[in-house]
């Protein structure tokens, strides 16, 4: 059984959130199941959603796809560039989603192995430390300010 | 549209006036209080929030209260959940694909060990 891993999200700079997972599996191994569409479509998304759309063209310049068809009957489609490949340490590409227009952020997948286990570092890069804040303070890792907490809380059960 | 509502939430006097919302509506003159700030200055903010969809405003004509619309603001505060939960959920079944993986390298090399880098 491999030990599984815990997401640890961080915000080291004022326009990037880092995600960190360690993988019980060598580095090689981690860069083929992100990378070979045939593999990524039997682990991208939640159970209960299918990959419609896996398409990988691993080249500086090439482009990606995705389209992920969600239980409730939504499609959710991402897509970008690459800019970097450097197999199998570093990838560096664009995403967009198709219905969220105006936002392009540039993420970079590090992996780095040791004694086995592969730690995946992912780094997004957003436009403005604007659109970066107001998603972090929305969330659960932003403790600063109460009220903006106590909004939240009332606008979760206000959605219901 | 969420860059809209993105860009609204930008500035914290406007966070601020949501968070005095929430606790139910308020006129313009009420709004205006807890800031050191003209009433003019705070209409630029409610127009903002109101373009956004954030925010409706009464048609009374003297008070004009400001009341909260609670789902577009929603739907910013969930998406960094719905991140997390997104890359949590797709990371545990990486790991069952990478076991599988493993497996299928170890029997097709039997007895043989990978080495440490």
């Amino acid at each position: 059984m491999s030990s599984a891993g815990t997401l640890k999200i961080t915000t080291p700079s004022d326009r990037e959130i880092v995600m960190t997972r360690i993988f019980d599996a060598r580095r090689q191994l981690v860069f083929d199941a992100l990378t070979k569409p045939e593999l990524v479509r039997q682990w991208y998304g939640p159970r209960g959603w299918t990959m419609t759309v896996c398409e990988i063209d691993l080249r500086v310049g090439g482009k990606w796809r995705y389209v992920s068809h969600r239980e409730d009957g939504k499609d959710i489609g991402q897509f970008g560039v690459y800019r970097e490949v450097a197999a199998p340490e570093r990838i560096v590409n664009t995403e967009l989603w198709e219905d969220w227009q105006g936002v392009e952020t540039v993420v970079t997948t590090v992996l780095d192995e040791r004694e086995g286990k592969t730690t995946l570092t992912a780094t997004i890069l957003f436009p403005t430390q604007e659109v970066r804040d107001i998603l972090l303070k929305s969330g659960v890792e932003d403790g600063a300010s109460a009220t903006y907490d106590k909004l939240a809380e009332f606008l979760a059960s206000a959605s219901q | 549209m969420l860059d809209a509502t993105f860009a609204a939430l930008a500035d914290p006097t406007r966070r601020a006036i949501l968070a005095r919302l929430s606790a139910g509506e308020a006129s313009v003159m009420e709004l205006a209080e807890p800031f050191a700030m003209s009433q003019p200055a705070i209409s630029k903010h409610l127009k903002v929030l109101e373009r956004a969809g954030l925010i409706s405003r009464g048609r009374d004509a003297q008070r004009r209260p400001c009341r909260l619309e609670p789902i577009p603001l929603a739907q910013a505060t969930e998406w960094l959940e719905g991140y997390r939960r997104f890359w949590e959920a797709s990371f545990e079944r990486l790991d069952l694909l990478l076991d599988e993986m493993k497996s299928k390298e170890k029997r097709r090399a039997p007895g043989r060990r990978p080495r440490n880098r």
